[in-house]
């Protein structure tokens, strides 16, 4: 099963929203709740982020017996240093984020800890893509 | 503890969920900063924040909470009351201040 999701970047009270509909089609699929709740939160970082860095994005949404991946498309900046924004901590997410309740610093080593598999392909000035899978 | 215990020890308002308040609470998180409750909660089913928006409800949903309380006397908006009866999350206010209101509820037996 395949389904993709448009994020728009403009609208931060919007932000989640493709997490939430993703949310609910693994429940009716009839995943195990502890399934759902990882890669819904590992998701909903990864869209907080492409709102938050990069004007949103494309989700792409594959479901698999053996696992669900996802892949999050943006022509945002980039990521400079991929280490750096992997340690927990580090954010380079203006103040009015942190206002929002976000931009601590812990959302990527929040998405690789939910998830079995994660990778960062991301080139300066062009954009970045989010593999993400949980084995099911 | 049932959120009705848990509404009476902070003196809240139900603003939304009603007829939720019979659901069993264990554990709490208090945070304003939705990253540290998306991070660090594990099974805490209510959450008390002084942050108004719809991320503190899609935060909730996806964490599977069953009630937040908004901390010092916060008023949610119109959006955030939509949302948290669509997803059925029970919404609460209470004049008390984060400080009071976790230490009542720890107090009275939730844990953290």
């Amino acid at each position: 099963m395949d389904i993709s999701y448009n994020v728009n970047g403009d609208d931060f009270t919007r932000a989640g929203e493709a997490s939430s509909k993703f949310k609910k089609a693994l429940k009716q699929v009839g995943f195990d709740a502890e399934i759902i709740r990882r890669v819904t939160i590992a998701m909903y970082e990864a869209e907080i982020n492409m709102v938050i860095h990069a004007h949103g994005g494309v989700i792409d949404c594959k479901i698999t017996p053996e696992k669900i991946e996802l892949w999050f498309r943006d022509k945002g900046p980039g990521i400079e240093n991929i280490d750096l924004a992997m340690k927990e901590g580090y954010s380079t997410a203006p103040d009015n984020v942190r206002s929002l309740g976000f931009g601590a610093g812990m959302g990527l080593p929040n998405i690789k800890k939910y998830t079995d598999e994660m990778k960062i392909e991301t080139e300066l000035g062009v954009g970045t893509t989010v593999y993400i899978a949980v084995n099911v | 503890m049932t959120l009705k215990e848990v509404c009476e020890i902070l003196e809240a308002n139900v603003v939304c969920g009603q007829d939720n308040l019979d659901i069993e609470v264990k554990m709490a998180c208090g945070s304003d900063m939705m990253s540290d409750v998306l991070a660090f909660v594990k099974n805490q089913s209510l959450l008390l924040t002084g942050l108004q928006n719809p991320q503190v409800v899609r935060t909730a949903d996806m964490m599977d909470m069953h009630c937040i309380v908004f901390v010092r006397g916060k008023e949610p908006t119109e959006d955030i009351i939509e949302l948290a009866c669509d997803r059925d999350i029970v919404l609460m206010q209470t004049p008390l201040r984060m400080f009071t209101a976790c230490g009542r509820l720890y107090d009275a037996g939730l844990k953290g």
